[in-house]
């Protein structure tokens, strides 16, 4: 019954499945990152105190969104490399450190954009910014460890431990505007309670975070198909194939 | 065979540690020296003013006192997984953990203590107030005793990587970034008249996660390192 589940863990059965995955991915994501930025620039109307400025917001929430969720999968996919020493799991941490790193940055320039105008500085180092300036940290050490080792098992291992030590920062970027008083604003949606957003700008807000998180998934079974050919470049299943 | 008691076994790596420093002991008066000339920079740096200096003081000697510490955990397995030690260590049937923390705190006492001697004098050289003495030294024995922890999973991460000593940099002062936000604040604080408290709290809950969790993460990464 679980044959399914442990087929998983093979790589020419993932490499065929993520291949088959991938469109299911992009396409959707493509549709509802380009949807949900037409209704963030033209329909939603301007907020009353930051004007049209704050449109910005629908690229910058959902990649720092995507940047915490990324380094808890890298994470949990490192940990469950080492625990059932499943070498697919370990391809999956390094697939996800780029993209992590990538949303990172994306989240610190967007939230720099942002900043200048609106709160008159590029950079302030309060514990939220401060905190997700680490977690760029975190992933560029994470890909330099994976690249200092020539044996691939020796890498894989080393830069799992390296990923569950470093998860300790992800809930200490989320909860960071509550237990400090930052420049950066409190959660207005992850929190107890009523969302303190309006509803009319909320919408485009979600169908941002779900594209993106498509867009992850699209994202991943591509970087997971190069590194699976990347590890079994030698085995005889991918010699048959090609 | 009667096996060797825990505490007992634990003495022995500490006791080695310290015989081995003690016969170099050279190495063990670099990383102080390299401190004292790190904090000599800043003021040719910046300005020789001391009342401008002060504000910065508690920085200075914490961000020195977290580069020395780092040039120092480079070696700290390095000698050990050479001549086959950790691999004796991993098959002794002892804790590793327990092992590695004993030598952890060798390590912290011949690095990380001369150090926290050495920042007052220091620090009064960028003109830290006398008040501000007891929080510098007890933030920086907290901070660098979690350090040497951190440094000890990095290090057992990279060992035997070529170049690994600004890789180990990499890897661990990212992690140390909160220490270093709270010890240095927590000495400003003390400067402007306010209670230290908070930090230094702080500062010790980092430590103690890192003393309980510490060792596990080491004795998985120096697992991984002698593994091959």
């Amino acid at each position: 019954m679980w044959l399914w589940f442990h087929k998983l863990a093979s790589p020419p059965h993932a490499y065929r499945l993520l291949g088959k995955m991938a469109p299911w991915f992009g396409w959707p994501a493509l549709i509802l990152i380009l949807t949900a930025t037409w209704w963030g620039l033209f329909k939603v109307p301007p907020d009353y105190q930051q004007g049209d400025a704050f449109r910005i917001l629908y690229v910058h929430a959902p990649s720092a969104w995507m940047s915490m969720f990324t380094y808890v999968v890298m994470a949990v996919a490192a940990a469950v490399g080492l625990i059932w020493r499943i070498k697919l799991a370990h391809a999956a941490s390094a697939a996800c450190a780029p993209i992590g790193a990538s949303f990172t940055f994306l989240a610190l320039a967007t939230g720099s954009i942002w900043g200048k105008p609106m709160w008159g500085t590029w950079w302030v180092w309060d514990a939220r910014l401060t905190s997700e300036l680490l977690l760029l940290f975190l992933y560029l050490g994470y890909m330099a460890l994976r690249a200092s080792f020539d044996e691939a098992q020796r890498a894989d291992r080393a830069s799992a431990v390296l990923a569950i030590v470093g998860v300790i920062n992800v809930p200490i970027i989320h909860y960071s505007v509550q237990w400090w008083t930052t420049l950066h604003q409190p959660a207005s949606v992850t929190k107890m309670g009523k969302p303190s957003i309006a509803a009319v700008m909320l919408v485009p807000l979600f169908l941002m975070i779900a594209g993106f998180q498509l867009y992850f998934g699209w994202a991943i079974s591509r970087r997971l198909r190069g590194e699976i050919l990347r590890r079994e470049r030698n085995a005889g299943w991918l010699k048959e194939a090609s | 065979m009667k096996r060797t008691p825990i505490f007992e076994a634990a003495r022995l790596v500490f006791q080695r540690d310290l015989t081995l420093a003690w016969r170099r002991w050279d190495e063990v008066t670099q990383p102080l020296i390299f401190y004292v000339v790190v904090t000599t920079m800043f003021p040719l740096a910046t300005t020789p003013d001391l009342a401008q200096l002060r504000v910065i003081s508690g920085g200075v000697v914490w961000v020195a006192a977290l580069l020395s510490s780092l040039l120092a955990l480079e070696a700290l397995f390095r000698s050990d997984v050479e001549d086959g030690t950790t691999e004796q260590w991993v098959l002794s049937g002892q804790p590793l953990g327990w092992l590695l923390l004993s030598k952890v705190a060798a390590h912290w006492m011949l690095t990380g203590l001369p150090l926290v001697v050495m920042s007052p004098i220091v620090g009064t050289a960028l003109g830290l107030p006398f008040n501000a003495w007891g929080t510098l030294v007890i933030s920086l024995l907290l901070g660098t005793g979690t350090l040497s922890i951190l440094g000890g999973i990095g290090a057992a991460l990279t060992v035997g990587v070529r170049r690994g000593s600004v890789l180990l940099s990499l890897l661990v002062l990212p992690l140390a970034m909160p220490l270093l936000i709270f010890g240095a604040r927590s000495v400003g604080m003390v400067m402007d008249g306010e209670s230290p408290a908070g930090p230094l709290q702080l500062l010790a809950a980092i430590f103690f996660m890192a003393l309980s969790l510490g060792p596990l993460a080491m004795s998985a990464a120096i697992r991984i390192s002698v593994e091959n």
